[in-house]
């Protein structure tokens, strides 16, 4: 079936690809230095992480602090696969990671698929048996995927070194999406069916154990590469403005046709009124997971990004306080606003890793904590729906379908009441 | 006509037996029973507080009945979770609106269609072709039900905005894009004039006969029940006192009672008498 190709998306993507061009023209004749290709990596990474947001709390309406939890996990999970590849020679990252996921996801699949027959069971007894279904698979990933880690790494290796590593990285980052949403997916079962208030109260709990977990991460787990608190060195720098700007596009178009498609719907409808989103067939349970999936999947992914960018990854940068930070971005954007959430990101970035810290004096980072407040309370005082409100691009606006010339019903009216 | 000279041969749509629910320590409904047959218009009348409200919400999921069962069909609908109650086809409107506030007239249906929308996630995601035909499909069916209800040219306002009296047009049109064999109006007249209470009720049994309808109507208004309903129960502090058509019901002592409280039940029966002995 051939597609109508509409004007706002040629815009958009034209832009898209102006923006880009332009963008990496800089950097590449090195008018953008460093420093400044940094803040703007920074800016994308962020929007990504806050769209992620933006869908739990601004569309689906639960207000979570767990978002930071996930792009911990997301940035750690990546940054060990790339780390192993380039340092210690091996693919089994990859490889043993790549297994986890795909039988973790498995089980997860056939393990609702078969308890959504059951009737009567508690959240907990089935919460019980998605552990136990998730250990196994776990260990069956491990197994498995250690079996392929030789063959896989010969493979790569026949490769020229640079298509290799990128290919790593690329791997790394969608694995380190798929395991946050994994991740999310367990944990939304049972945390999920507590009221916004609590919900909030958890997923701040989540974001404080994982903070707590990678502190230990060599101690407790093994995983002598991260080195726990003392901060984890030689990640590979891989994430450009290219690889960025690539992800940042691919996360703004899911979300745009998610939300403008009948699933979308049903994932607001839950935050406008549940009891008649129950009431008009919609499986709220259902929609408050695939929103908290798919977002915490987007922080994954943005973690991924950010993990490369430095090449050095510590605990204390993913400390409960900055929860907050994708939180004040999507507020400042405005909850429910695509384009202000991408705008406030990159204006997040600018703002407070360059402008300010290029002229405030070296103590500024603590002086943060008042700046955000006093921000937002500005903020709410002035522009209380966000900085641009309820503006959006063109291709990402829902457009009002226009009515049929002759509805059949708009005669039939005539004959029925007013 | 009262509901035993009708020939029972119309099958049972809803069957409730010792329908009991306890809030603590407060017995909020004990023992109701009904039996809704095909395209019956039933009403649920009794003051404030009869507990009628907490009827509804266990018929569509939204409480757990402590005792009973309700039968809708043959399938039993106790512990069923709401939405998969109303894809059985029992749609419900409330006492205080609840619409989507913040999204379209258009979107407020078009979620009521979702799902009958045909596609998945990966269809949704990527925009497929599929997706396409489908979404058109949903939102072509979704203008022609605003037709239906003349809320057609308002179909990119936001709901909340709409007048009160649209407002509830949309909420019942919205329960019926949700195709309901079964549909539960919740004090549809409420917070309305005269005017428009009897054009509510017209739009009522303009519903019944264009979507062949069963429908369950709460009211505490007797007037607005006495006009439409074939015949109606009626509830006082959690129990059914009454059962019958209209003329039976406005006779009924206990009901009298229920409403107006002994000494002015006595006070209705003594100007009836003098009426009578007029005529």
């Amino acid at each position: 079936m051939a597609r109508k190709v509409n004007r706002s998306s040629v815009l958009f993507f034209g832009g898209a690809l102006l923006l880009f061009a332009v963008i990496q023209t800089l950097i590449s004749v090195g008018i953008l230095t460093d420093y400044y290709s940094n803040i703007l990596r920074i800016g994308a990474v962020m929007a990504i992480v806050s769209l992620g947001l933006n869908l739990i709390y601004g569309f689906n309406g639960q207000f979570s602090l767990g978002q930071w939890g996930f792009y911990a996990i997301g940035a750690y999970a990546a940054a060990d696969l790339t780390y192993r590849w380039s340092k210690l020679h091996t693919a089994n990252g990859v490889t043993v990671l790549l297994m986890v996921a795909l039988f973790v996801g498995l089980a997860l699949w056939g393990l609702g698929r078969l308890l959504s027959r059951v009737r009567g069971l508690d959240i907990l007894s089935a919460f019980g048996l998605y552990l136990v279904a998730v250990a196994a698979a776990t260990y069956l990933g491990v197994r498995v995927g250690g079996t392929l880690a030789e063959p896989v790494t010969g493979l790569l290796n026949a490769l020229p070194p640079k298509l290799a590593s990128q290919l790593v990285f690329f791997f790394a980052v969608l694995l380190a999406g798929v395991v946050a949403a994994e991740v999310a997916y367990l944990f939304g079962l049972p945390v999920l069916t507590l009221g916004s208030d609590y919900f909030g109260i958890a997923t701040l709990g989540f974001t404080i154990i994982v903070k707590v977990l990678l502190d230990n991460s060599d101690t407790m787990f093994g995983f002598e590469e991260m080195k726990g608190a003392r901060g984890m060195i030689g990640i590979p720098r891989e994430t450009t403005w290219f690889w960025v700007f690539l992800f940042l596009m691919l996360v703004v178009v899911v979300t745009r046709n998610l939300l403008h498609s009948s699933e979308g719907r049903a994932v607001i409808s839950v935050r406008e009124d549940e009891i008649a989103a129950k009431a008009m067939g919609i499986d709220v349970a259902r929609y408050k997971n695939l929103a908290f999936v798919l977002g915490s999947l987007f922080a994954g992914l943005a973690g991924a990004l950010y993990a490369h960018i430095n090449g050095f990854l510590h605990p204390d940068n993913f400390n409960f306080i900055r929860s907050f930070d994708p939180m004040i971005i999507i507020v400042f954007g405005g909850l429910g606003s695509v384009t202000g959430t991408i705008a406030a990101a990159f204006g997040w970035a600018i703002l407070l890793e360059g402008v300010l810290r290029l002229f405030l004096p070296a103590g500024f980072e603590t002086w943060r904590f008042v700046v955000y407040p006093l921000l937002l309370l500005i903020m709410m005082l002035l522009r209380p729906a966000g900085l641009l409100g309820s503006f959006e691009l063109p291709f990402l606006k829902r457009v009002l379908p226009p009515l049929k010339a002759s509805t059949p019903g708009a005669a039939e009216a005539k004959g029925g009441p007013a | 006509m009262t509901p035993a000279a009708t020939p029972d041969e119309r099958s049972v749509v809803l069957e409730v037996q010792g329908l009991t629910k306890f809030f603590g320590g407060l017995r909020a409904v004990s023992d109701f029973s009904l039996t809704i047959r095909e395209r019956e218009l039933v009403g649920l009348i009794g003051p404030n507080g009869a507990g009628k409200t907490t009827v509804f919400n266990m018929v569509t999921g939204i409480y757990v009945p402590s005792a009973g069962s309700i039968r809708f069909k043959g399938t039993e609908l106790a512990e069923m979770a709401p939405h998969a109650i109303t894809q059985l086809g029992i749609a419900r409107t409330f006492q205080n609106i609840r619409l989507f506030p913040n999204l379209t007239v258009l979107d407020n249906v078009r979620i009521a269609y979702h799902p009958h929308a045909g596609y998945g996630m990966l269809d949704a995601v990527t925009h497929s072709g599929k997706f396409n035909t489908l979404e058109r499909e949903l939102t072509e069916k979704a203008q022609d039900f605003l037709g239906v209800f003349r809320l057609q040219d308002r179909q990119g306002e936001i709901a909340r905005n709409l007048p009160y009296g649209e407002q509830r047009r949309l909420e019942i049109a919205r329960a019926l894009a949700a195709e309901p064999q079964l549909l539960l109006l919740d004090e549809p007249a409420a917070g309305m004039n005269p005017a428009e209470v009897a054009t509510l009720m017209e739009l009522i049994h303009f519903i019944r006969d264009r979507f062949s309808l069963t429908i369950l109507l709460i009211e505490h208004q007797m007037r607005v029940v006495m006009g439409i309903c074939e015949w109606m129960s009626v509830m006082d502090f959690g129990e059914v006192i009454a059962r019958g058509t209209p003329q039976e019901i406005q006779a009924n002592q206990r009901v009298i009672e229920a409403y107006l409280g002994r000494g002015a039940a006595a006070l209705a029966q003594k100007l009836r008498e003098k009426r009578t002995h007029a005529a």
